[in-house]
């Protein structure tokens, strides 16, 4: 018996939704009084798989083959399966990121195992492995009870936080057998905006609707975003009306975030919005309409004009910087 | 070109959101159902692919009787036909086995999600179809292109995107971007009443999860409001009392 993680790189580094999976799979490694490994695909130099140590692993699986350099979650799931069945681990930890999400159903079949995808907290240990994730797009969360004998689970970015916990770690190579048709589907290009805040990873988010009018007001949106050093965010009706692109759609059939802090700007703060925010941290709602839904489920509130509004508080977010 | 897109039956997403028993169900009174939005957007895609007597669109659903009205309006949108799989869906890895078990012998060139359902929020079953296959599996798809044999999709990721090139049959789940969703027409939702329906039994397997509970997120406080003069009140708050900056 013994934990599993699977550490996502990108571009050689591990970024702080994969220390949070380490930390979390530490966590149910202590649970179950066993070791955590970790296993790496793709080239990472020996100096960051060291970093993983900080967080609780003993060991790190380094799979740096050729023909696995960019993700293919075919094969990638494959590796990780023959990793944990080599490692005797009945429990599999990853991010529930893109490629998480791509890559867990997959590991999950595999292993003939339950899946908690979105996990936001530790499983229980009353014998049940119960584990809560979210669900109806933020407006619930499931307790769902893995019954199978090996397990999943795919972390929610931001919900279990990154816990510092030494340890020796050793670094071993690791040779997978990879078939063929597991290769099937070829990265051709990777385009990263790479002076940009993800979202989905983000711990502070600006995010703006229809009150702005129109695309050419989001300067003071980038502007606000830039000196907090959060990432932009907008409502349905502005990626829809190709305002911003789809990926900044947060909502219900957009994406789920859970910052430490959100800021809505001219958002009125419609259910199917609310459903996609509601798990952030501190929300802050600016918007001239006091009877807006949004302030009901706000912890801080300006009742004004954004075009008044957002000059102030970047003139304000200056000086706090100064 | 066949084309086999899953759809799910949730409910609309303006539903508010409760439980019954002791919140182990969740409360159906009054809801309304819609297929997935993303769903939707796969089944768009497909009929676009398809248009012009370039090929077929097969819709399954894994649902009970109760989903039937669903499945006619992915009828009225433009399947050709479909496939109901008569079994409660358990969760995605039933699902996924369900519709693997139909589709293996069918020769589908592709099979379309949504990026997720809108009330489970899985995300899995078009990568565990794909796994039961043992064909790729491209997920959280943006956009689509077939060209003969081969297909060029490109794929989120964080801050980015990734272009994927995948030749012979795949899964790919779509989200926003891939198809504008198709809105049915009068002579589509004539004609769903006729389309075929057909009802399979569900094969068996072993079930891995369960939902034992459901919680609600726990209401705020009340909003502390600063005034609009006083912007450096609300980022000494954010700094101090929040500790968010």
């Amino acid at each position: 018996m013994s934990v599993l993680v699977y550490v996502e790189q990108a571009e050689g580094k591990f970024k702080k939704s994969v220390y949070e999976a380490v930390s979390y799979a530490k966590a149910i490694a202590d649970q179950q009084s066993t070791n955590l490994t970790a296993i790496s695909i793709g080239n990472v130099a020996d100096s960051e798989l060291k970093e993983l140590g900080k967080y609780g692993a003993s060991k790190v699986l380094n799979v740096s083959t050729d023909q696995l350099k960019t993700f293919v979650n075919q094969a990638y799931a494959s590796v990780i399966a023959n990793a944990a069945e080599k490692e005797s681990a009945d429990v599999v930890v990853l991010s529930n990121s893109f490629s998480g999400k791509g890559l867990a159903p997959r590991i999950a079949v595999k292993l003939k195992a339950g899946l908690a995808d979105g996990a936001v907290e530790l499983p229980t240990t009353d014998g049940k492995f119960a584990v809560k994730k979210t669900a109806f797009s933020g407006k619930a969360f499931a307790i769902t009870e893995l019954t199978s004998a090996n397990k999943v689970i795919a972390l929610n970015p931001n919900a279990f936080g990154v816990k510092e916990n030494a340890t020796d770690i050793a670094i071993e190579n690791f040779t997978a057998d990879v078939k063929q048709s597991d290769l099937g589907a070829v990265i051709k290009e990777i385009v990263r905006a790479t002076d940009k805040v993800s979202l989905p990873d983000a711990e502070l988010v600006v995010s703006a609707g229809r009150g702005l009018k129109g695309p050419e007001n989001w300067g003071m949106i980038e502007e606000l975003a830039n000196l907090l050093g959060a990432a932009t965010a907008c409502s349905k009706p502005v990626s829809d009306a190709d305002w911003r692109p789809h990926s900044e759609h947060v909502g219900q059939t957009g994406i789920s975030i859970s910052p430490n802090l959100y800021i809505a700007i001219g958002i009125s703060g419609a259910i199917q919005h609310l459903a996609g925010v509601s798990s952030s941290k501190v929300i802050v709602v600016i918007n001239k309409d006091p009877e807006a839904p949004f302030f009901k489920v706000a912890d801080y509130g300006i009742v004004g004009d954004a075009f008044e509004v957002v000059p102030k508080l970047i003139e304000a977010l200056k000086a706090h910087k100064a | 070109m066949k084309i086999l897109v899953c759809i799910s039956n949730v409910p609309d997403t303006t539903t508010k959101i409760t439980f019954t028993n002791d919140n182990t169900e969740f409360n159906t009174a009054g809801v309304q159902y819609i297929v997935n939005p993303y769903d939707e957007i796969a089944l768009s895609k497909a009929i676009e692919l398809t248009e012009g007597g370039k090929g077929t669109v097969t819709v399954i659903n894994v649902g009970e009787a109760s989903n039937d009205p669903t499945i006619r309006k992915a009828l009225a949108i433009g399947a050709d036909d479909a496939v109901r799989v008569n079994a409660a869906p358990r969760d995605a890895y039933f699902v996924a086995k369900q519709i693997a078990e139909y589709a293996k012998d069918k020769d589908f060139d592709i099979i379309l999600t949504g990026r997720e359902s809108i009330d489970y929020n899985g995300n899995q079953v078009a990568a565990m179809v794909g796994e039961f296959l043992d064909i790729p599996s491209i997920s959280i798809i943006k956009k689509l292109t077939v060209d003969g044999d081969s297909a060029t999709l490109e794929r989120e990721i964080e801050g980015g995107k990734e272009v994927v090139t995948v030749s012979g049959k795949f899964v790919a789940s779509c989200a926003e971007g891939v198809a504008e969703p198709k809105i049915p027409n009068m002579r589509g939702i004539m004609s769903a009443r006729t389309k075929p329906l057909n009802v399979i039994e569900a094969v068996s397997i072993e079930e891995v999860s369960k939902v034992t509970k459901y919680e609600t997120p726990a209401p705020r406080g009340q909003v502390k409001l600063v005034s609009a003069d006083q912007t450096e009140q609300l980022i000494s708050l954010l700094h101090s009392e929040a500790k968010v900056i």
